[in-house]
């Protein structure tokens, strides 16, 4: 007779179970709290890993079949897109800032939390837990990896790519993301978790990517909508793994829920002040848009995330602080970041424009409360000016944030023609905050915000030059060596795109392809 | 505009590539392995100071003794980027699965002789604990070492030995049942046989500087480990006794194991090189470790090779410091 008939069938639960948590044991060479140092220090109390539930059962040897799959796919596309030039097939060259915008601004995160990810995957002390945390580390290598590769065909043929782990470091703007992601893998494990795996991935993720991978197939970009595709399969065990953390610690003890809920308000809101970027992008920097921000907040936050929030009440978690405001801010947040970045385009490695009237047309339809009233006005006013030849270019430097790092450009909760400014003092020294979200993430940990490094401070410090340049020297001019220190190829990654040099490539290769020369 | 066909139009690239690509290896078409590596972990300007470790930055040279000019020369020969990664052991799957399958089918694992099998079981089944160990040692690495270069293939290293603690999972059920993987933990944990290598085990899990961790895992513990269990017990001495469809289980192993291995000497090679200080530091951890190391195999090769286990044990610390010594460290 077989004896594999004879034998007990295993359950999946119970197979899997042998494949990851059996695999652990408590230490007695050495002590717990050695092998495991960070497990406790935030506060969070863990009674019983074991009642961790997989969100996923994915062994090794499938994954790698799977993923592998999937590579090929992704690369065979990544190539045949290089190769016929499918760069020209963008609605217009105006599009290819967004994708700047994503190389420059996320592509780095992703490889952060692939490092992040590692971390909490060495030290929790569930097995469970860990095992989905190392593979959403692998994913996330994965993410910043096949964005490089697709967007590296980009920076062969036009500007603002080139040197983008340099300027992630450097460029005033990039202090935002960047700043976003520090703030995370800087703190223990579960507030990692929080902040990335529940917040980030779950929340928002949906404003983040939907936007960009809509925006790149709405523009024709299928090299960029290929590798948003093909994360999606990543994405939703990682949405899975942020919802099961968050639902573990408030089961765990009812003491974690105060912790949790301070978690979710504080990066709620800095995951909100990032996505202004996002929302920017949306309304003003795809030629074919896709979606206004404001829609894109209803939809994927006030819908979505209500519903979730709903479903979280009975752990006694309420959504997030200030939303109020949010839903006020979504009218004017968009315009009021473009409008920015449209005063700084010297200092920016993408470029900016005024709206046509079409686009305009657009805007107005979209934001019935605010376009019109306060920001077509100015929009238009500065066109005419650069149609006379006096393109404005802002060449002070502006006050940041001291949480989120944005200027201080948004406006007072209920009016929309005062810029709103709080201040918090902390040992002898004054703190300045775009918002009461800022200034009370601020409050909670001043120790940690005043460390920030503040691009427009670090300027004004000098540390902003490259070695050997003297600022004390005759006529020295100190935004051109900000830019030297950004390695921004001034005249090429910056100022307007009226008259770039992507402008006129990208029309000139595409005459090529219609025209007999 | 869909109707034209931009595949004839030839232009000409304003650049090949990155500029950090280009600063290092000029401005010529790059690989993708360069463009996924280097260069991708930040080095300066950070914003906060970590919560746990304020002493230092979130990526930091200080958090290992080693000191590199340039963290990046510790490249992988393999050039592995998760694509290429991926792929290679999606092949390498396909044949473990198809070992499995053979085995299974032909209910190879019935007609093992009794011996041979229990053999296989008591040696095999708690090295998925020390796979773990494995997984949860490269994932520090990968977490807190510097510079892409050597914590990438880290976390690919974490997770194959994640698959290896899965595969020899995989073996327990089809030998035996789930009750011989609870014997193997029991044993793990309190039988003498297994102590020393526990021990070893927990030690590492609370090294601090990352590259002695390196050392003490991927370099020495693997080096000893793999070359016993799966070339001289399972390939030469089981093999030789009816047990061939083991060695056709655990033939995962071997073959990671000669790969890996490159890979680390590669690491231990390029930092030996650098300096005689590194040189004398990975000699003294490589002494260190490799001591240990074979106190705890020493069981394992009493157990599965009995009055052979000596000539064994000699052989295997002949070939490791052979190995050192193509690498420039003397020991
Ligand atoms: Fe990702
Ligand atoms: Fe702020």
């Amino acid at each position: 007779m077989d004896m594999q008939v004879a034998k007990k069938k295993l359950g999946l639960k119970e197979r899997y179970a042998l494949m990851t948590r059996d695999l652990g044991w408590d230490t007695t060479y050495q002590p717990m709290n050695k092998v495991f140092p960070q497990a406790e220090y935030e506060g969070i109390k863990i009674h019983d890993w074991s009642k961790w539930e997989d969100p996923f059962r994915l062994t090794m040897d499938a994954y790698w079949k799977y993923q592998a799959e999937k590579e090929k796919k992704l690369y065979a596309i990544i190539d045949a897109y290089a190769q016929n030039n499918g760069h020209l097939n963008v609605t217009d060259a105006r599009y290819i800032n967004a994708i700047k915008l994503f190389l420059n601004g996320i592509s780095p995160l992703e490889y952060m939390a692939h490092r992040g990810f590692a971390g909490v995957g060495r030290q929790f002390p569930g097995v469970g837990t860990r095992v989905a945390c190392l593979m959403q580390s692998l994913d996330e290598i994965r993410h910043s990896q096949t964005q490089i590769h697709a967007m590296s065909n980009y920076n062969k043929y036009y500007n603002g790519f080139h040197d983008y782990t340099t300027m992630i470091q450097r460029v005033w703007y990039l202090s935002v993301p960047r700043s976003f992601f520090d703030d995370a893998i800087t703190a223990g494990p579960f507030e990692f978790m929080i902040a990335i795996g529940f917040s980030f991935e779950y929340v928002l993720t949906n404003l983040l990517f939907v936007p960009f991978v809509s925006g790149a197939a709405y523009n024709g970009d299928m090299g960029t909508m290929t590798f948003g595709f093909s994360a999606q399969s990543d994405e939703a065990r990682h949405m899975t793994l942020g919802l099961e953390c968050i639902k573990f610690m408030l089961e765990q003890d009812p003491a974690n829920v105060p912790i949790v809920q301070r978690w979710i308000d504080k990066w709620a809101w800095r995951g909100y002040r990032v996505l202004t970027l996002v929302g920017m992008m949306m309304d003003y920097m795809l030629p074919k848009r896709v979606m206004s921000w404001k829609e894109a907040w209803e939809i994927y936050f006030e819908e979505n995330g209500g519903a979730l929030f709903n479903d979280l009440a009975r752990y006694g978690i309420r959504p997030p602080k200030f939303l109020d405001q949010i839903a006020f801010d979504k009218d004017h947040i968009s315009h009021q970041a473009w409008g920015t970045f449209y005063n700084y385009a010297a200092a920016c490695n993408f470029h900016s424009w005024t709206p046509t009237d079409d686009e305009m047309d657009w805007l107005s339809a979209k934001y019935p409360n605010s376009f019109d009233k306060y920001y077509r006005p100015r929009l238009e006013h500065w066109r005419e000016e650069a149609k006379k030849g006096n393109r404005f270019y802002n060449k002070t430097l502006p006050m940041l944030c001291q949480t989120c790092q944005i200027p201080m450009i948004f406006t007072e909760p209920g009016d929309p023609t005062k810029i709103c400014y709080r201040e918090s003092d902390y040992k002898g020294t004054k703190y300045h905050f775009c918002s009461d979200g800022c200034k009370d993430i601020f409050d909670h940990e001043p120790e940690k915000y005043i460390q920030s490094w503040l691009p427009v401070h670090q300027i004004y410090q000098g540390n902003c030059f490259n070695p050997g340049v003297d600022p004390t020297a005759p006529g020295f001019d100190a935004l051109g060596a900000v830019l030297d220190y950004y390695n921004m190829a001034v005249g090429r990654d910056n100022l307007d795109f009226e008259g770039s040099e992507d402008q006129k490539n990208f029309e000139a290769w595409r005459g090529m392809a219609t025209k007999n020369i | 505009m869909s109707n034209i066909d931009l595949r004839t139009v030839s232009i000409k690239p304003l650049r090949q590539t990155f500029d950090h690509i280009a600063r290092r290896f000029g401005d010529k078409p790059a690989s993708r392995y360069q463009e996924g590596t280097y260069d991708l972990q930040a080095t300066h300007n950070f914003h906060y100071r970590p919560t746990w470790d304020p002493d230092r930055e979130i990526f930091d040279p200080s958090r290992t003794k080693l000191v590199m000019k340039d963290w990046y020369a510790l490249k992988d020969p393999r050039q592995y980027y998760y694509g290429t990664y991926t792929m290679a052991r999606a092949r390498q799957q396909d044949t473990a699965e198809s070992n499995f399958d053979f085995v299974e089918t032909r209910g190879l694992a019935e007609v093992l002789p009794e011996d041979v099998k229990q053999t296989a079981l008591d040696v095999l089944l708690p090295l998925r604990h020390v796979a773990w160990g494995g997984n949860t040692n490269n994932a520090f690495i990968c977490a807190y070492g510097y510079g892409t270069a050597i914590t990438q293939p880290c976390i690919y290293q974490s997770m194959d030995q994640l698959g290896i603690a899965q595969y020899l999972t995989r073996i327990g059920l089809l030998l035996a049942d789930p009750e011989a993987l609870q014997t193997a933990k029991q044993a793990w944990l309190d039988d003498p046989m297994w102590q020393p290598l526990r021990r070893y085990v927990e030690d590492t899990f609370v090294l601090q500087d990352w590259f002695e961790l390196f050392v003490a895992q991927n370099l020495v513990l693997d080096g000893y480990l793999f070359p016993l269990v799966y070339d001289t017990i399972v390939d030469d001495d089981l093999s030789s006794r009816g047990g061939t469809a083991i060695a056709m289980l655990t033939q995962f192993m071997s073959e990671w194991f000669g790969e890996t291995a490159k890979w680390s000497d590669a690491q231990i090679k390029v930092a030996a090189a650098e300096s005689p200080e590194n040189k004398a530091l990975l000699a003294q951890w490589i002494n260190h470790w490799r001591a240990r190391a074979l106190e705890a195999v020493a069981p394992i090769a009493k157990r599965a090779l009995g009055d052979r286990a000596d000539g064994a044990l000699d052989d295997l610390v002949q070939q490791f410091a052979t190995r050192v010594g193509k690498t420039g460290v003397t020991l």
